[in-house]
């Protein structure tokens, strides 16, 4: 509890929210994939949403950086309403960054260039200053050996390092995690979520779709869960896991814990 | 104290003589069964017996030359009497530079010979990936220049020569280089947009790729030399040579886009959406994440669009364009050549394989070159 506390205590309250959505819907065609979302994320914060397969977590967390567009609602990045402008996505991207669950390191760069592509390209950066950055975040992720390698020569586990540190080179004050660790070998998933846990110590904010509750306990001053496109229940993570007030959070922690 | 003989690691013996080395390989591939034995046999006879008479045609009894009649005209009855026995290599000698160059001026002809060259040189300077830079782009422009000088003339003391005279080989080469240089950017852009989600961009796309599909490259032919002139206004005319070869470049546009629309499909969704978050504008995540992996993807089927093209600017013929096929049927159509189609054939097909073939190997090579530190 009192490390919860701590933790809660490096969230700034009053701030506006670095994230907010308000009244959210989405449909895949017929499908009603996200019912009326409201979340509210403060700067600092760290969110872990679970939910089953299919209860629109992911979606979710996709619209924020627009890879999903959502019909309904709105949602506001840093100040900045997510629309059709393209300036203000651009501005949002530069801000936001995701670790996805496949990786997806592009095969056909270095380790390295991976890193500096979109310091150089977005933000303009020299090469000689976007490669002692990427060098800074490839270290902080303990993997500088790796620089001058290809994707396909990494394990996954080292992959999704490489990925955690080719979005921080965009030095985002936001970073989404779509189920980082669900395509990993479970001797991987640690290296990972350690990873996380240091980059949580850093203060950013983070979002993390993810079902490693051990994690959730750790890091998440909030977890969230989701079912059937709804935020059904969210609270701090002890009180939440302990005490679970629906049935459907009930049922997926019996299932969670069942498969562990 | 006790020794445990399995303790001890097994030391390494030679393979069993019959299942290596050159003699295991002939076992294995065929000689592994009384079948296999029998087909082997029967094929390596079959082989060696054409192969034989090939080379009693082609080189032994071969004439290599002939001597000319009393008017001055080469005298062929030595080939006559030795048709079906040995190839006639003279009416190469004799007609070769008809062949390469067509009708152009005789005296002239070291102009389209240096074309050859330039054209053999640049496609060498493309091949090589350190020469992949935007000076690239000047490189192909000071050529392509240097060539259309060389080819009119009217400068520098050059007599000007019609393209009407223009002919064989160089005319191959400016169809399938041009036809292929600006068919695969158009190529490019028509497969973008295929994948637009701008409608009307995306129909525009689909409807060029299944016009120019729908219909024979010979029909596109026609129409570029026939049809297309009576739409002109009065009194404007575009050289012929450059309404087939727009008719090329529109039908080897068509059929690239849709090469490089595979690659385009190959690649994951996660690739794009990686791009995307990482905040990269559309141009930038196509040309540095998208194209360098779908376009490596298709080098197999690229290569194979850009050789079938190259052959087929040999229809041209059709229109009355001279290019090398059609230089080389005219080369014979003299009563004292004709009948000595096959040797003109052959040397032909020869230099379309020497073509042909350097493409297949150079892809071969940038494939493997490419395909670094990726795991299959």
């Amino acid at each position: 509890m009192s490390a919860a506390e701590t933790l809660h205590s490096s969230v700034q309250t009053n701030a506006p929210p670095a994230i907010s959505l308000a009244g959210v819907n989405k449909w895949f065609g017929a499908l009603h994939v996200l019912r009326d979302i409201n979340l509210d994320i403060a700067l600092g914060e760290r969110v872990v949403v679970c939910g089953p397969s299919g209860s629109g977590k992911s979606t979710m967390i996709r619209c924020i950086n627009r890879l999903e567009e959502h019909q309904q609602g709105k949602i506001v990045v840093d100040g900045i309403e997510l629309s059709d402008d393209l300036k203000s996505l651009d501005a949002i991207r530069r801000e936001v960054g995701m670790v996805f669950q496949s990786f997806n390191l592009f095969p056909h760069l270095t380790i390295l260039e991976n890193c500096t592509l979109a310091p150089i390209w977005v933000r303009k950066m020299p090469k000689k200053e976007a490669e002692a950055l990427a060098m800074e975040y490839l270290e902080r992720v303990r993997i500088p050996e790796q620089a001058l390698k290809y994707p396909g020569q990494l394990s996954g586990g080292q992959q999704q390092r490489v990925a955690i540190a080719r979005a921080l080179c965009m030095k985002p004050k936001i970073m989404l995690f779509d189920e980082p660790t669900s395509a990993l070998d479970p001797e991987m998933i640690k290296e990972v979520l350690d990873t996380m846990v240091m980059l949580a110590e850093t203060g950013m904010t983070m979002i993390c779709v993810t079902h490693e509750m051990g994690f959730a306990r750790q890091v998440a001053d909030r977890v969230v869960f989701m079912d059937r496109g709804e935020i059904v229940e969210t609270g701090e993570p002890t009180a939440l896991f302990e005490n679970p007030q629906t049935e459907r959070l009930q049922l997926f922690l019996s299932q969670i814990l069942r498969g562990h | 104290m006790s020794i445990t003989t399995d303790s001890l690691p097994v030391a390494p013996r030679l393979a069993p003589a019959l299942s290596v080395g050159w003699l295991g390989w002939v076992r294995a591939n065929l000689f592994s069964s009384w079948l296999n034995s029998l087909v082997t046999i029967a094929l390596a006879y079959f082989i060696v017996k054409y192969a034989i008479g090939f080379v009693d045609w082609a080189f032994v009894n071969a004439i290599w030359s002939v001597p000319n009649d009393a008017a001055g005209r080469p005298d062929t009855s030595s080939c006559r009497d030795n048709k079906g026995l040995g190839a006639c290599w003279a009416v190469i000698n004799e007609k070769h530079r008809f062949m390469l160059f067509g009708t152009y001026p005789y005296e002239q002809h070291w102009r389209p010979a240096v074309v050859c060259v330039l054209f053999v040189g640049l496609y060498i300077v493309s091949a090589m990936r350190r020469f992949w830079r935007m000076e690239l782009a000047l490189i192909w422009a000071a050529v392509l220049t240097v060539i259309a000088v060389l080819m009119w003339g009217g400068v520098l003391g050059m007599p000007y020569v019609p393209q009407e005279r223009w002919g064989g080989l160089p005319i191959t080469l400016i169809l399938a280089t041009f036809g292929l240089a600006f068919a695969f950017p158009l190529a490019i852009l028509v497969a973008l947009g295929r994948r637009s989600k701008l409608p009307a961009i995306k129909a525009l796309c689909v409807l060029y790729v299944e016009l120019i599909r729908g219909v024979p490259l010979i029909s596109l032919l026609f129409m570029a030399s026939v049809m297309f002139p009576l739409f002109l206004p009065e009194g404007m005319n575009i050289d012929k040579l450059l309404r087939a070869q727009i008719a090329i470049i529109l039908f080897a546009g068509a059929y690239l886009a849709e090469v490089v629309r595979g690659g385009l499909q190959a690649l994951s969704k996660g690739q794009y959406e990686a791009a995307e978050a990482l905040g990269l504008s559309y141009w930038q995540k196509t040309g540095l994440i998208i194209l360098p992996q779908a376009l490596r993807l298709v080098i197999p089927p690229l290569v194979n669009t850009f050789i079938g093209f190259f052959k087929d600017t040999s229809l041209v013929l059709i229109i009355g364009i001279f290019d090398l096929l059609t230089a080389g049927k005219t080369a014979i159509i003299e009563p004292m050549w004709q009948g000595f189609a096959v040797e003109v054939y052959v040397t032909i097909g020869l230099i379309y394989f020497v073509f042909c073939f350097a493409m297949s190997q150079y892809s071969a090579k940038l494939e493997s070159e490419l395909n670094h530190g990726r795991r299959r």
